[in-house]
């Protein structure tokens, strides 16, 4: 026996997988990428009898291992291979005995391809519930496989589990000897010898499945083709025949070891029931769809503002306080206009992406998501979308990363493309600061809206709602543009309700976090100091000659006043400056000057560092003083110099808000529409498209409104 | 010869139950096949979306949903 076996935890969506796998490892669990996918890879460590410690891997639910979807190919990329390095030494199927047929159809897939299994029976009492009493004794002689019941939401059950694996790991594979259903030998030993000694079932998921599995080149997938051609083999009709065999097979000897107790005809008007009357409504199904919504970002704009001030201030009085205690030097100016203030914006954004995932995460674990699903599909269809696009459509609105990612359930290529396209369209969480800062410099903070809603956070609410039927008209857009004619399916499991598992909610927002704060943060920080030097040095002398300049033509003014003089004098000599003021003519019809066209140039890398940006741009060399020490104030003294009046009114706001709510300006979205649709065309199509819609619209807004 | 048309999952009202024939879609076959749609099953007709489609059934005891479409391929009696 090997000193830390690897245990995969295989099940169907809703068996309980993620409660077991959180019961079983605690937080002592962390996330990695499945080789050459960008799939989070969930790994815990589990303390064994023998006091071994395994290790544990969650995978994606699945229903059978012929996968249907992106997400389930992970699974079965690991399992036809092997030599995979996350291949298990033995499987934990787990199992909802409330649905034992549907879920011993994938055991029975798991156990005949060699690997050591182990089934866990969770939800008996839910079993019970419905009048079904389990014996599972008999279940495992005749299955002949070790059973462990569970409550994997309760952690209950886990010694007997423990005590099953440790068997079942001692004494090896045993399995039925034969698989269910007929096939042609000659078929297979063909298929062993050209492509490895195997078992019989690894041999022919290998000839369905050849032209999805990673194992195999190009050369050998011909090579299946051919075999299937010489053998008559049609995967589809195997499939379903297999499938047919193994419920035969199951139906006999499940119905011996279940015992159904009458229950009352019509079943208890559950809770599940009684919620889906009102969720499911054709009214106030998308009443409260909306109303939660509108709550989520009501709240995240009032709560999250609190832990964001104080992130704010502490970063701006640490400036202060190093500003006064520090020998006045460029490395001290590098620490603290560039270092700190690129810190402070990534974590003035912790709040509010915790906040967001919070509300996703409940959404998701109580079953309301595929409600939402649900009820959305018919009109979701319309404009070339799929039900299931609303998870990833909402997912964005915390980072259009995952969010892209999560199109893998999405099973029809067209419907997914056009969700892959549309979705950074949604105003993701890196564009809430942006809005936070124009809003509160455009929009009044002491107005109501019927006296209840403040003004601003409706302003808010109004940009997202915008970015999402923009998207919804893109789609549409590419619905008629989209010439493929291909089968999309619905077909889904509408889970029960459930109350949240607080544990498995933190933790989700504890990973979400971190990775957004090491992922992103490390590009931002790194584009503040880029920054910062292209902001203090400039072409030639025109730096050092400023001063010199300012105090030559304004030999009236000291003090403060002339400080920003030298300061902006400065800055607009710097290479900063000089990029700015050569796109200055393309971005002075959307309202903009050179000093904006700088934050716009930093952030098609990465849009939210346009706040660190501004807080550099506005505080180089500047006064530092509690009255001015927020971005926002520095915003809201600038002077438009042709005017005379603020420089950030309305039409300039307005125009910026547009501008930032349709351009791409994010590399990691781009890298990630690379790696989903594996072309080149499709950044490309997504950094255009937006980009001159992000124009127009602002071009269109700033001169309405100037 | 006009055959009557076959009576599918699509015709069910709410709350009206029919028991599997057969599929009249190979290729959806196999899927409805692995989440619990086997010939023999009875299915109950459970909620119809706002628009009329998609709709959910009751199954193997769970709650499955799918488009009318896909419905109209699964014949019950």
């Amino acid at each position: 026996m090997k000193k830390s076996p690897k245990i995969a935890l295989i099940g169907n969506p809703n068996a309980g997988k993620s409660s077991l796998f959180n019961s079983l490892t605690g937080l002592r669990q962390k996330t990695g990428n499945f080789p050459g996918v960008t799939m989070d890879k969930l790994i815990g460590k589990w303390k064994l009898e023998t006091g071994d410690e395994a290790e544990i891997l969650d995978l994606p639910g699945i229903y059978s291992i012929y996968p249907k979807s992106m997400d389930e190919q992970v699974v079965i990329n690991i399992l036809a291979n092997p030599k995979h390095p996350d291949y298990p030494d033995l499987a934990i199927v787990v199992a909802d005995a409330s649905n034992l047929k549907r879920n011993l159809l994938l055991f029975s897939q798991v156990r005949d391809l060699g690997i050591p299994t182990v089934l866990a029976l969770n939800m008996i009492d839910v079993a019970e519930n419905q009048g079904v009493v389990i014996n599972s004794v008999k279940l495992a002689r005749e299955l002949n496989v070790e059973i462990a019941e569970v409550n994997a939401k309760k952690g209950i059950g886990l010694n007997g589990l423990r005590l099953a694996v440790n068997k079942t790991l001692a004494s090896g594979y045993n399995s039925n000897d034969s698989l269910p259903m007929s096939y042609s030998k000659e078929l297979v030993e063909e298929i062993k010898e050209k492509y490895g000694d195997t078992d019989d079932y690894h041999a022919l998921l290998w000839l369905s499945e050849h032209d999805n599995l990673r194992q195999f080149n190009t050369q050998q997938r011909v090579g299946f083709d051919a075999l299937q051609e010489k053998y008559g083999w049609i995967t589809q009709e195997a499939q379903s025949k297999e499938t047919m065999a193994r419920y035969a097979q199951l139906n006999e000897i499940v119905d011996n070891c279940l015992h159904e107790m009458p229950v009352e005809e019509e079943p208890v008007n559950t809770w599940t029931d009684r919620l889906d009357k009102i969720f499911l409504h054709r009214f106030w199904g998308y009443f409260i769809f909306l109303g939660i919504l509108f709550i989520v970002f009501q709240a995240i704009f009032t709560w999250a503002t609190y832990p964001m001030d104080l992130i704010d201030g502490g970063i701006a009085s640490l400036n202060e306080f190093l500003k006064t205690q520090l020998p006045d030097s460029k490395l001290t100016d590098l620490l603290t206009d560039g270092l700190i203030s690129g810190i402070g914006g990534v974590l003035i954004f912790i709040p509010q992406i915790a906040f967001l995932f919070l509300f996703i995460s409940l959404l998701e674990e109580t079953g309301y998501m595929s409600r939402v699903m649900f009820i959305m599909d018919k009109l979701m269809r319309r404009f070339g979308l799929s039900g299931k696009s609303v998870v990833p459509l909402i997912s964005s609105i915390a980072c259009a990363v995952p969010a892209i990612m999560s199109t893998r359930s999405i099973s029809s290529w067209k419907d997914r493309l056009i969700t892959i396209m549309v979705t950074p369209l949604m105003s993701c969480s890196a564009r809430l600061p942006i809005y936070t800062v124009l809003i509160a410099l455009v929009v009044p903070e002491t107005s109501s809206l019927f006296g209840i809603f403040n003004l601003q956070g409706v302003a808010l609410f109004a940009l997202y709602l915008l970015g999402f039927f923009v998207a919804l008209f893109s789609a549409w857009i590419m619905k008629l543009l989209l010439k493929v004619q291909e089968r999309s399916y619905f077909i889904m499991e509408l889970p029960s309700y459930k109350g949240p598992r607080f544990s498995h909610v933190a933790i989700t927002i504890l990973n979400s976090t971190k990775a957004f704060v090491f992922e992103a943060g490390k590009i931002i920080v790194a584009i503040s100091i880029v920054l910062w030097v292209l902001a203090s040095y400039g072409p030639g002398d025109a730096i050092e000659q400023a001063e010199i300049k300012v105090k030559a033509e304004n030999p009236t003014l000291s003090g403060i006043e002339l400080d920003n003089k030298i300061a902006s004098q400065k800055l607009e000599n710097s290479y900063a400056g000089v990029f700015g003021k050569v796109i200055e003519p393309a971005i002075k019809p959307l309202g903009y000057d050179w000093k904006i066209g700088i934050a716009l140039i930093t952030s098609f890398a990465a849009r939210e560092v346009f706040v660190g940006t501004m807080s550099t741009i506005y505080s180089l060399g500047g006064e530092v003083d509690d009255e001015n020490s927020t971005v926002m104030n520095r915003m809201r003294a600038e002077i438009n110099p042709a005017t005379g009046k603020p420089m950030y009114d309305t039409a300039l706001g307005f125009s910026l808000l547009i501008f930032y709510a349709f351009a791409m300006q994010c590399m990691s979205t781009l890298a990630v529409t690379y790696r989903e649709t594996k072309s080149w065309k499709y950044p490309a199509i997504q950094l255009f498209y937006m980009t001159g819609l992000a124009y127009i619209s602002a071009f269109i807004v700033y001169q309405v409104l100037k | 010869m006009k055959t009557k048309p076959m009576k599918t999952i699509a015709d069910l009202k709410i709350g009206e139950r029919g028991v599997i024939v057969n599929f009249t879609d190979q290729g959806l076959s196999l899927k409805l096949l692995e989440m619990g749609c086997l010939p023999g099953t009875q299915v109950t007709m459970t909620h119809i979306a706002p628009f009329g489609d998609p709709i959910a059934v009751k199954v193997s005891g769970y709650v499955l949903s799918m488009r009318l479409n896909e419905a109209s391929t699964i014949v019950v009696a």
